[in-house]
């Protein structure tokens, strides 16, 4: 039980920052405030702190802080935990760059290849995800007549609440070496033997970004859908050629759209651990199977904790990065 | 005029294809499902059969995880719900940088991959519940799926949530105060009431989300099984019918819960949008 103090100081710190604002912005304001249990009465008052609390506290900010702190321990069978072994250490991040907790003589590329690769391939899928959503985004926002908006938008939920294993699970029935897509490419005389998808991580991809469509669809549609049609017609007229209205008219004010569904789709892209799992061929090497195994095949689960919080630092830092590169604010994305 | 034929052609072709390719994976899955042949094959169809449905009614373990997934969709949603909704009520409350520090930490969740809330509940719930003594009653799989989905469900919940709240015109609380409502009246016959859809539609979203969650639920379901985790390790273990007719049946009722959720929601915007044009028509009358 060593660990849990040190969460819970470094949580109520957090804690004690946030009253601190509060009090903060008290002082600057200009107006006069009411208090939390007066605008509220004692019965919501104490319902919204308790609903919050619990919620913050102990769904999400206790967890991560002990998942960050656990990430710095060794692995210790519960005896020794809090012992005199129980020390702070960097072995766990060591054996991912390193592959080894002593030497640091050659990288792990097993998992370094396969975290980058992971990343790289996830922001490939990201753009190409846009590519293929945006001109029917575009056409159900600007083009498209009533009906067929909303039957377009029925057929566009269904596949959405379909779960990931699912998706995964028809991709392989499709694809496989004598499944539909191929006995279709030979009975049309395209190709002259099977081609293995699955072996080729051809599935993979495809899947993934499959999965990710409607992710990257719906905030798009709801970006354009609020520009007014008129802007685009004074664009035309003005005699733009139509690569320069959809660059330099719609995208800026899509910007929010797009920078939401492309955060939402890498981020799950690079996290997901379905699609992988069901459609990886055997040279696969996505990152989320490798913090897995860390987990319930090694039982490690320390170095699990550094593997994630590695994933983790990745999305992250895309989230930022693509807040920096749009200039826009976290509130403007997340609608 | 012959560019623009050119163009609702592309469109169109564009849309075919789409739609083939969004759809067609899914139909091809459905149609293995009735096929005779015991590994899921869609073409030649070599006689129609229901025997992979009648064989998963007896599938003991899918039943199972059914019914988990069942109660932890149920309790994600009306935890989220009350979670989101005390959340969003917060935000509104807050201003200037305590805003923006709170806004970061509740939609964090939804930024951050399934994986890692999954990991950190466990990790963290294993000596939590130590600490209280209580490791027998809540460290098992059902409750660590429920708290690992609601860290993020209910950010969902408040977004959505929040989305109605800033329309909510203040004068109407106002109003009821003026005219001697207590506040935890004001919440319950004014707020409550005006929200009622919100938290219809993030509800439904919440159950949804959660019974179709794998990411999360794969760390924290422990020895528990749910649907998804179930229909995860039959995929691992080989293709069969069976997972066809399964898919098929989740399909389907995904698709019914879905239109609900689409015509509740419709119902809720036309009538929006007939009080909206009621109002304005009062204004013209006023006016006039």
């Amino acid at each position: 039980m060593n660990n849990l103090p040190i969460t819970f100081i470094v949580t109520a710190l957090m804690l004690a920052l946030f009253f601190f604002l509060i009090r903060y912005d008290r002082l600057r304001a200009t107006t006069g405030h009411i208090g939390f249990f007066k605008r509220n009465g004692g019965m919501v008052g104490t319902y919204l702190i308790v609903g919050v609390g619990f919620w913050m506290l102990m769904t999400f900010l206790m967890p991560m802080v002990f998942m960050v702190d656990l990430s710095f321990h060794h692995k210790l069978p519960p005896s020794k935990v809090g012992g005199p072994e129980d020390v702070y250490t960097l072995d766990n991040y060591r054996m991912f760059l390193f592959g080894s907790k002593t030497s640091m003589d050659s990288l792990n590329w097993l998992h370094l290849r396969s975290f980058f690769m992971t990343i790289g391939i996830s922001i490939l899928l990201t753009l190409l995800t846009f590519a293929i959503s945006y001109p029917l985004a575009y056409y159900m926002a600007q083009a498209a007549r009533m009906q067929v908006l909303r039957l377009l938008l029925l057929l566009l939920i269904i596949p959405y609440w379909v779960n990931d294993i699912l998706r995964a699970f028809a991709f392989r029935i499709v694809m496989a070496e004598n499944g539909f897509l191929n006995t279709l490419l030979q009975g049309l005389g395209l190709t002259g033997g099977p081609i293995d998808f699955l072996g080729q991580n051809i599935a993979l991809y495809v899947a993934l970004c499959y999965s990710h469509l409607l992710i990257m669809i719906f905030p798009l549609y709801n970006a354009i859908e609020a520009q007014d049609h008129n802007q685009i017609e004074a664009a035309r007229d003005l005699g733009a050629p139509w690569w320069h209205i959809h660059l330099f008219v719609v995208m800026p004010h899509a910007k929010p759209g797009i920078a939401s569904g492309m955060t939402l789709t890498f981020m799950l892209t690079a996290g997901a651990v379905a699609t992988p799992m069901v459609l990886g061929g055997p040279n696969s090497l996505w990152f989320t199977p490798i913090v897995y195994d860390r987990f319930y095949q090694l039982f490690d689960w320390p170095q699990g904790a550094a593997y994630a919080i590695v994933l983790l630092i990745a999305c992250m830092t895309f989230v930022f990065g693509v807040l920096k590169i749009s200039g826009l604010k976290l509130g403007e994305i997340t609608k | 005029m012959n560019q623009q034929k050119i163009n609702s052609a592309l469109v169109g072709i564009y849309l075919v294809v789409f739609f083939i390719f969004l759809l067609g994976p899914l139909l091809v899955m459905a149609v293995s499902a009735f096929n005779t042949p015991n590994y899921p094959q869609v073409w030649p169809i070599e006689g129609v059969t229901l025997d992979w449905f009648r064989e998963l009614l007896h599938d003991q373990e899918m039943l199972e995880g059914l019914r988990t997934s069942v109660i932890i969709g149920i309790s994600v949603s009306i935890l989220s719900v009350a979670m989101g909704l005390a959340g969003a009520l917060v935000m509104t409350q807050l201003f200037g940088t305590s805003r923006a520090y709170y806004y970061f930490l509740v939609v964090a969740p939804v930024l951050i991959p399934g994986i890692v809330l999954g990991i950190a509940t466990v990790v963290f719930w294993r000596d939590f519940t130590g600490l209280l003594g209580l490791r027998s009653l809540l460290y098992n799989g059902t409750v660590l799926t429920i708290l690992a989905q609601s860290s993020f469900v209910s950010s969902y919940c408040m977004l959505i949530i929040l989305a109605r709240l800033q329309r909510f015109d203040m004068s109407q609380e106002e109003a009821a105060l003026d005219l001697g409502a207590s506040y935890p009246q004001v919440f319950r016959d004014v707020l409550l009431p005006y929200l009622r859809p919100a938290i219809l539609s993030s509800m439904m979203l919440g159950f949804l989300t959660s019974f179709e969650n794998y990411n999360a639920t794969t760390f924290a379901i422990l020895a528990d099984k749910t649907l998804t985790t179930v229909l995860a390790s039959r995929v691992r273990m080989g293709s069969s019918p069976t997972i066809s007719a399964l898919a098929t049946v989740i399909v389907v009722l995904t698709i019914i819960a879905a239109l609900m959720f689409e015509w509740v929601k419709r119902r809720e915007q036309t009538r929006q949008w007939k009080l909206q044009k009621d109002a304005q028509a009062s204004d013209q009358l006023e006016t006039a």
